[in-house]
């Protein structure tokens, strides 16, 4: 019981058959070896598998692949020397790494959703994913630190 | 990963919608209908629910959609929570959605998910229970509006094939004063010990309860009593706790004893609330 569909990923159409229970986190990372979403507690709750969905943060472990169909999709493979990466490297805001690609996707979404992002909205935000080895402090200050940035440009 | 295979199917119509569940019901089928997904995901990976057959309702016209129409406001079963705490056109029930779950779940529960869904909490459903809501609920010969304390009893009541299409709330509700009290018994997300929603309408206070019970509640009969200004506030507060329905949860996240205390200091808090004036 599989389905052809085509999934627009970081740019490329990607054609491939999937079961239809596949979630997008085991299409990404076992059918197109897209390993950098990371399989956390597959429960919707930790935000390791976060990918981007028209610009918009989605748990891939909460959604099916079939879900993704005429969507623009965003791994962290996509995600290129942006603002955000650079401020995670200066802030030091990783240590084992294993939640990073998750926090970078929801990082990089709300620099670019909300600009002008309060401190309780930042909080609001990172929420969603979970470290284990950092403070989260480290982690907030790589988002204020590309906020403050992009408010000094303009 | 979810280790059954199910059917994936689209509707674009109400009227297809209905009959496809009905002829896959006919042929020994077991649907589901699909909104956010995130039940059906996480809960099937556990084996905790199955499906042969997904019908994923999210093409269907005005699902999604938020607008003002004849003196109510029309919320699609499908917007997310997200899109309800963002539009803000309720703002008893924005915050409310805004205290469920996180912020990226959020992006994909729907509001009509986490009214119908099956982990008891249902927070979503609370305003909308003392707000004297319509359920519009697509039936085999169409779409069918019922006043909500009608068809929502402890969970909503469909009958088989039905599904929650939208929600109407009557504007004159929109701007009342509220309270929306989400008391957990640490962190700022998971489940709540308690949670509340309250609002005041033509001097007398309505409430809501989720938490407290393996069921969101409202109890006309504990707001007869906090309503009744011949006793002190404690006294109101105290004495309703006699209409509070059984069983009240005993789990990990609470003792049903420490439950009942919350509750009771989170009711004094929302009536201190509301009664302090006409503009909380």
């Amino acid at each position: 019981m599989s389905n052809p569909i085509t999934l627009n990923i970081n740019g490329k159409k990607r054609q491939i058959t999937v079961r239809p229970a596949a979630t997008l986190l085991d299409t990404l990372r076992l059918r197109l070896g897209l390993t950098g979403s990371k399989p956390g507690c597959l429960n919707g709750d930790c935000g390791a598998c976060t990918v981007l969905m028209d610009g918009v943060p989605m748990k891939s472990c909460l959604m099916l692949a079939v879900e993704g169909e005429g969507k623009e999709i965003t791994t962290i493979e996509g995600l290129i020397n942006t603002p955000i990466q650079k401020a995670f490297i200066e802030k030091f805001a990783f240590q084992c790494g294993y939640c990073t690609p998750g926090f970078l996707m929801n990082c990089h979404a709300l620099v670019y959703t909300e600009p002008n992002a309060s401190d309780e909205r930042i909080k609001d935000w990172l929420e969603s994913n979970i470290c284990r080895c950092t403070g989260y402090r480290e982690i907030e200050e790589a988002v204020i630190s590309v906020l403050n940035t992009v408010k000094g440009t303009h | 990963m979810i280790s059954f295979d199910f059917e994936y199917f689209k509707p674009k119509t109400i009227q297809e919608t209905i009959h496809l569940f009905h002829s896959l019901v006919t042929k020994k089928k077991t649907p589901l209908y699909y909104s956010g997904g995130t039940e059906i995901i996480t809960l099937g990976r556990l084996n905790l629910v199955y499906t042969d057959a997904v019908i994923d309702i999210n093409a269907l016209p005005e699902y999604h959609t938020i607008r003002f129409s004849e003196g109510y406001l029309v919320i699609g079963a499908g917007v997310s929570l997200t899109k309800v705490e963002e539009e803000n056109p309720f703002p008893l029930l924005s915050k409310t959605v805004s205290e469920i779950a996180d912020r990226t779940a959020r992006n994909k529960i729907s509001l009509g998910g986490n009214i119908c869904g099956d982990i008891f909490y249902r927070e979503a459903v609370l305003p909308l229970l003392i707000s004297d809501s319509l359920l519009g609920i697509a039936e085999i010969d169409g779409l069918h509006y019922y006043p909500i304390n009608k068809v929502f009893n402890r969970e909503i009541q469909l009958q088989k094939g039905d599904f929650l299409f939208n929600i109407l709330i009557d504007q004159t509700y929109l701007d009342l004063p509220f309270v929306s009290m989400k008391r957990r018994q640490q962190w700022n997300v998971g489940y709540p010990l308690v949670t509340i929603c309250a609002l005041k309408k033509d001097e007398e206070v309505r409430m809501a309860f989720s938490g407290v019970c393996p069921f969101p509640f409202r109890s006309v009969e504990m707001e007869d009593v906090f309503n009744d200004k011949s006793y002190s506030l404690e006294d109101r507060v105290r004495r309703s706790l006699q209409y509070l329905p059984k069983p009240v949860l005993n789990d990990v996240e609470g003792s049903s004893e420490y439950r009942i205390f919350v509750l009771q200091h989170t009711i004094l808090d929302a009536l201190q609330k509301l009664e302090g004036g006409p503009n909380v």
